[in-house]
């Protein structure tokens, strides 16, 4: 199991160190520091072997937080803890940085002491630790209190507690997609596919029992086409669900139940690869004119209904690192050549659908002797739309709590669509 | 501590209470300050200066002196502050034991605290304090946690039954925790059984054999209940240790497959990977005509693929198990090529990952994208990745045969870009490309041959030169070529001396009349000027097979090579299904059995597949158990072994086909294991192609004779090198009785050995097999021989450095000394050898072959031969009869002579040929001999005379099994 954590600032410094196994002495310390954090060379893995004695890193802006161990751990789970441990963190005291980790280090070690016994990751749902790990000295609490505790953080129900009260009950689900597409310079979809979130934020009071509902291809299939009334299905190639969710039921029925934690929580996350609706169309057309230039044009097109509007539209054009000027005409929006980055960023604020806009440019290159070709990497793009990429429609989420006196009637619920750019690329 | 200051000088956050302020105590006296504020009455005081302490201890500043101040603030009801006095404790208790008695009291008294976290608190604290005085005083309260009222306590205690084991196993096995941990297994709170799963497990690394967990159909179907109801960590430990169990019948497995596969839906990538691990574990034991077994196959590929979209660092454990995933099932995912192409953004190691898993999972139906693919990697930025991108096209070309022509053509594009390291490596994959496909693409060489001066890689070099060699014949200027690579020679590495030697020698066999200088030259190069023993003795094969035999040469040099495999650096099949047991750990992100990194007894059980054993196939499963097992030859000898291997070095195939991953194991048992499968490889490849040859069996048999006289001392010893390294017995070295088995398991607890004795170079050797056939580690190696009528003894301590696992076996030689206590024994050449080990000590004998005494300086001189000869009187001469023996009596001289029994005259009268024959005991006994071979009679005579005629019963014996053999 987990012998021990660091957590290092980026001069290898030492905010927080703490050994949970005999194996592991003070030394691990140095080594991950010089052979690592002081290595010139890049990270090459996330996972050191420095003599018999494996290093799990991530690192967080310029914070690396490392696990340690001498045996043959479960690396995902090592991996899994690690960010778990860094969300604890946030929920706690917000960004990790240098300066939140000195101010919250007397914290930070009781919380490793209790989501990590002897390298065995135990409850670190925040909502359970917040409950008895609270920084503000001793609180008395009264036996029941006590006991509620325990048991929440024990209990099959560990991500949330009894007795939630609401005067209103209200919930905000939020659909958010991330696209990525991968397209030839021919206009040819290499890959292409949507990763996909569904964010629950749930006011509700009590223990309530949720059931949620889309258009998921399998489920409406089976209910037979009377029941599909008109709604498009889509086949969602994999799924995955936050553990308040019964696994096995969804296997056998496929159908989503739970009791949500109280707050946010990402209920869950899928993948679509199938029928796609690509919101935008990048055509490249690089020409290079002699030695010492080269033309660029850009056109983008956006493919949705036109009464909708994407925002936030960022076009990023890779130019070579030996570029000595540019000139950019662009029809819509501002585009200017970041010479730190390397390329073109032209952005535009609002782009309604079914619309086309253009950009060309003319690089002044300076002559090298430099043999290596450009390697031209791809045009990437960011964008925001208010519709899901992948077709998703949420059809339903019931609540129901039986114990009190309110009905899913009565329960006020929000739905939000954004589908965002993950990676988005058009090589040219 | 410099950033603390710096803290200090610009802290605008100053006006909040934080903590960051502790970190930035002044330097002078600062023990001795806080020493008078821990002491103080003040509780706040107190708790500033307690976290004061704590960071320096997390800077690694000892703050040990303050051991008697610390503990003093443990009696308070303030948790926080309790909490860093724990913290400390934990840090410090062991490097001041008797302080740390102080504390005992406090937590005896905080285990029967009335919060259930106070209790817990100080349960999980007093494990991780490791002092032995201190484990007596945790048994009481422990075993009232164990069964604490509130699971809280109870998940803690469970846990700290594997801290206590861990610092006094004995302890905890007196005390009986582990039958109370065990039944906590049927505790009603879910996370108590999880805890008490991982601590078992862990328990039970330890003790391989001692069926700690005692799985049965009861307890798995326990596991399976809590499986559904515990947080994501104890579904992982739940998940890992299922994977342990062996289900009775593919009924059971496909049930328990059932019920784990809901968890492939899991938001935590280690719970699904864990799953995965469970079921490609138990798939195994399905048959594959069951529908359930190819809805589970289809039920696989989604979650892996979407452990693609986690965080990179996971996504680099997901495709390190996705590569063994996808050797041993390679129908899981092979529809699902595209997920796997890198994307720019990727880590490098992420990259470079996916590469890999690409390559596999090519055929002729996704071929096209991956070379389009390929070909834009091949211009990014990261050498190595360009590098792996280069590579991966020349491995499409062998492994998808239509696709070759469109590889090798991308290659050729490619090596016009003229950047260096990608010229190199395409030359180096195109190299490979000609080996598959022979006489097809050498249109190219032309475009290769342009390029020679841009190569400065050794193996690119060493490729080029192959290629020039191979080709000769179709290369104008292939003399010249080859000639500049001459003149900086010495300053080559040896992998391009050794290439260039034999390239040069295939040029002088193709072309004799025009290249005869060159390979004088080359010849005289390696022979003379070069320290390197590999180099030298090539050299000086080539050179005696040139000058006796040229048409053997061509033979032997030109021979056909065996085609290069499509798999490249597959992962050798017993340990893929060691790692695939290990799906989800380090062992599987390393590629390593776990007996590679991990030190001590943990982790050194090799876990394998179960066999399947369906209730029609029962007659089957041993077959499929043992195959499993360890005999992994059985599927090798269609790969051919990728490094250090010994044929292609005779074949003159140098560089192995392109490896990228599996480094060999650092261990010598593992390394061990290697040679004999090269070793048996190399054997019946030898036997069938070259041993059964008879011009190279001539060819070699008739070179001691013509070879000038000072060259032969150093060939003689050459060739044994030469051979000796994997350990084959070559038909021309000294005869060495087949292995045969010295000590049955049965009689020496499950211990097996094996061996025989062997003469090579001077050094007569012991060579052993051990293989371990019992449930436990074997370790504590050692040997001892009885008084035995030579002085035979070791020379050394019996090598076996690491543990011997179950099932494992490990190749030994032992070298022997013959100055032992002498003893006379029954027969003469009887040996009784005693081999200890951590189990017990046995005893066992084997009778060596008397010729291991014979010494090399045997040979007698013709008139102390004669003299000797008359001066033994009649009485001590033997008769003796070989019969049905067909060797002609030069054959026989020279096959004797390997075994170090001299000619040292011959006569023929009346068509009866007369060898005379000296040998010289390791002790100095001299026996002479009369050889008797009449043409067209298979019955041999034998006479021997000697000074001590006991001897002559064993002499007799070894003539008759080396002339046989």
């Amino acid at each position: 199991m987990i012998g021990g954590l660091f957590i290092y600032n980026h001069k290898g410094e030492v905010l927080i160190s703490r050994v949970y196994r005999d194996d592991i002495g003070r030394n691990a310390v140095d080594a991950f520091r010089v052979n690592v954090i002081h290595a010139r060379q890049q990270v090459r893995s996330p996972v050191t072997n420095i003599a018999r004695t494996s290093f799990f890193h991530v690192k967080r802006s310029n914070i690396w937080l490392a696990a340690v161990t001498k045996q043959n751990v479960n690396a995902a789970m090592v991996f899994e803890f690690l960010y778990k441990m860094c969300d604890v963190m946030t929920a706690y005291f917000g960004k990790i940085s240098e300066e939140n980790i000195k101010n919250n280090f007397v914290l930070i070690y009781e919380l490793l002491d209790e989501i990590l016994d002897f390298g065995y990751p135990q409850n670190s749902e925040t909502g359970a630790l917040k409950t008895f790990i609270t920084q503000t000295g001793i609180k008395s609490q009264s036996k029941e209190e006590q006991s509620q505790i325990t048991s929440q953080v024990t209990g099959q129900i560990g991500w949330r507690r009894e007795g939630i009260k609401y005067r209103r009950n209200e919930l905000f689900l939020d659909v958010l997609e991330s696209v990525n597409l991968l397209m030839s310079p021919q206009g040819q979809v290499l890959s292409a596919h949507v990763s996909g979130r569904v964010v629950m934020k749930s006011y509700l009071s009590g223990m309530p029992e949720c059931k949620f509902g889309m258009n998921d291809k399998i489920v409406i299939d089976k209910q037979g086409k009377g029941g599909g009334n008109g709604c498009q299905s889509i086949a969602i190639d994999d799924c995955t669900f936050h553990q308040c969710v019964r696994l096995s039921k969804f296997d056998a029925e496929r159908s989503i139940s739970f009791i949500p934690p109280d707050g946010e929580c990402e209920l869950m996350r899928y993948r679509t690869t199938k029928d796609i609706i690509l919101p935008f169309r990048v055509i490249p057309l690089v020409r290079e004119v002699g030695r010492t230039k080269l033309e660029v044009k850009v056109v983008i097109k956006s493919n949705f209904k036109p009464s909708l509007l994407a925002q936030k539209i960022e076009v990023r054009i890779p130019t070579p690192l030996n570029t000595s000027g540019v000139q950019v005409i662009c029809m819509k929006g501002k585009a200017k050549y970041k010479a730190s980055e390397n390329a073109i960023v032209w952005k535009i604020k609002r782009m309604a659908g079914m619309k086309e806009s253009q950009i060309s440019a003319e690089i002044e290159l300076l002559p090298t002797n430099d043999k290596k070709k450009w390697a031209r990497p791809p045009i990437s793009m960011n964008f925001e739309v208010p519709f899901a990429p992948s077709g998703l429609k949420v059809r339903y989420l019931k609540v129901f709590e039986p114990k009190l006196n309110y009905s899913d009637h009565d329960v006020i619920k929000w739905v939000r669509y954004i589908g965002r750019s993950g990676i988005y690329e058009t090589r040219c | 501590m410099e950033w603390a200051n710096q803290l200090c000088e610009n802290r605008q956050f100053g006006s909040k209470m934080t903590d960051s302020k502790y970190f930035t105590t002044t330097k002078k006296g600062e023990i001795f300050e806080l020493k008078a504020e821990l002491n103080s009455d003040k509780k706040e005081k107190k708790k500033e200066a307690v976290k004061k302490v704590i960071a320096s201890m997390t800077v690694g500043k000892d703050v040990s002196a303050l051991f008697p101040d610390v503990v003093n603030c443990m009696q308070t009801d303030n948790l926080e502050l309790k909490k860093l006095v724990y913290l400390y404790l934990m840090n410090y208790a062991k490097s001041q034991p008797d302080m740390a008695i102080m504390a005992v009291n406090t937590f005896v008294k905080d285990c029967e605290d009335a919060n259930p976290l106070i209790r817990a608190l100080a349960v999980r604290t007093m494990g991780c304090i490791r002092v032995d005085k201190i484990t007596e005083y945790l048994c009481e309260p422990l075993r009232k946690c164990l069964k604490d009222e509130d699971p809280y306590v109870r998940k803690t205690a469970a846990v700290c039954v594997a801290k206590l084991h861990d610092i006094n196993a004995q302890l905890v096995e007196d005390q009986g925790f582990l039958d109370t941990l065990k039944d906590l297994i049927s505790d009603s709170n879910p996370m108590v059984v999880a805890n008490a799963v991982a601590a078992l497990s862990e328990i039970a690394e330890s003790h391989p054999n001692s069926n700690l967990l005692d799985l049965n159909p009861q307890s798995i179907n326990k596991l399976l209940t809590a499986l559904n109801e515990c947080t994501e960590w104890g579904q992982i430990f739940i998940l890992d240790c299922l994977a342990n169990y062996t289900p009775r019948d593919d009924r059971e497995s496909q049930s328990i497959c059932e019920r784990v596969t809901p968890r492939l839906s899991h938001a935590n990538s280690a719970v699904v990977l864990s799953a995965v691990k469970v079921l490609m574990k138990f798939m195994e034991m399905l048959p594959k005509d069951l529908d359930y077994y190819s809805t589970l196959l289809k039920k696989l590929a989604p979650p892996l693929v979407t452990l693609l979209s986690a965080e990179p660092e996971l996504q680099y454990v997901a495709l390190r198990n996705i590569n063994l995933i996808v050797q041993k099932r390679p129908e899981i995912l092979k529809h699902e090529m595209k997920v796997f192409f890198v994307k720019y953004n990727d880590p490098i190691y992420v990259k470079l990952e996916k590469l890999d898993i690409m390559i596999r999972l090519a055929s002729q139906a996704n071929i096209a994208q991956v070379l389009a693919e390929l070909k834009e990697y091949a211009t990014e930025v990261d050498v190595d990745f360009v590098r792996k991108a280069v590579r991966a096209i020349g491995r499409c070309a062998i492994k998808v045969e239509q696709s070759a022509e469109r590889c090798v053509s991308t290659l050729l594009d490619l090596i016009q870009t003229k950047v260096n390291y990608v010229v190199q490596e395409a030359i180096v994959v195109i190299k490979d490309i000609f080996r598959k496909y022979p006489n097809k693409y050498e249109s190219v060489i032309a475009t290769l041959c342009e390029n020679l001066d841009s190569l400065d890689e050794p193996e690119a070099r060493a490729a080029m030169i192959w290629i020039v060699g191979e080709y000769a014949e179709r290369i104008d200027n292939a003399d010249e070529l080859l000639e500049s690579f001459l003149e900086g020679f010495h300053d080559e590495s040896t992998q391009v001396q050794l290439q260039l030697l034999t390239a040069i020698v295939k040029l002088f066999l193709k072309k004799p009349t025009e290249t005869q200088e060159l390979v004088q030259q080359v010849l005289s190069l390696a022979t003379q000027d070069s320290d390197n023993p590999d180099l030298r003795d090539r050299g000086y094969i080539y050179w005696r097979l040139l000058s006796t035999d040229p048409v053997a040469a061509k033979e032997v040099v030109l021979a056909e090579k065996p085609l290069i495999s499509e798999e490249t650096d597959l992962i050798e099949p017993t340990l893929l299904e060691e790692l695939i047991c290990h799906i989800g750990t380090l062992a599987s992100v390393y590629h390593k059995p776990p007996s590679a990194f991990v030190e001590g007894s943990r982790g050194v059980m090799h876990k394998r597949l179960p066999a399947r054993t369906g209730s029609g196939e029962s007659t089957e499963s041993p077959d499929v158990g043992t195959a499993a097992g360890g005999s992994a030859p059985e599927a090798a000898p269609s790969i051919i072994p990728s490094q250090g291997d010994l044929l292609g070095d005779l074949l003159n195939l140098d560089m192995a086909p392109p490896t990228t991953s599996g480094p060999p194991p650092p261990t010598t048992g593992m390394q061990m294991g290697g040679m004999d499968l090269l070793g048996g490889g190399l054997d019946s490849l030898l036997g069938g192609d070259i041993g059964g040859s008879p011009a190279m069996g001539a060819g070699f048999g008739a070179a001691p004779a013509v070879m000038p006289a000072s060259l032969n001392a150093p060939v003689g010893g050459g060739l044994g090198d030469l051979f000796d390294l994997g350990g084959v017995g070559m038909p021309m070295g000294a005869y060495i009785p087949p292995k045969i088995v010295w000590l049955p398991a049965m009689k020496a607890k499950g211990l097996e050995i094996s061996g025989t004795f062997a003469r090579r170079a001077g050094v007569i050797q012991m060579e052993l097999i051990l293989t371990n056939k019992a449930m436990s580690v074997m370790t504590d190696f050692a040997i001892q021989f009885n008084r035995n009528s030579f002085g035979l003894a070791p020379a050394g301590p019996l090598q076996v450095l690491t543990p011997l696992g179950p099932n494992q076996t490990i190749e030994v030689s032992l070298p022997l000394s013959t100055v032992g206590p002498v003893m006379k024994m029954d027969p003469l050449n009887n040996l009784q050898v005693a081999v200890k080990n951590n189990i017990d000590v046995f005893y066992f004998s084997c009778q060596y072959p008397i010729s291991m005494l014979f010494v090399e300086d045997g040979k007698m001189e013709r008139q102390v031969f004669l003299a000797t000869w008359k001066d033994i009187p009649n009485d001590n001469e033997s008769q003796f009869q070989i019969k049905d023996c067909h060797l002609n009596s030069d054959a026989a001289s020279s096959k004797l002579q390997g075994s170090n029994i001299f000619t040292i005259a011959k006569r023929t009268v009346e068509g009866q040929d007369m060898l005379y024959m000296s040998i010289k005991l390791s002790n100095g006994i001299w026996v002479l001999a009369e050889l008797r071979v009449q043409a067209g009679n298979s019955n041999y005579t034998i006479s021997l005379k000697c000074r001590a005629p006991e001897v002559s019963q064993c002499v007799f014996q070894c003539y008759e099994a080396v002339l046989k053999n």
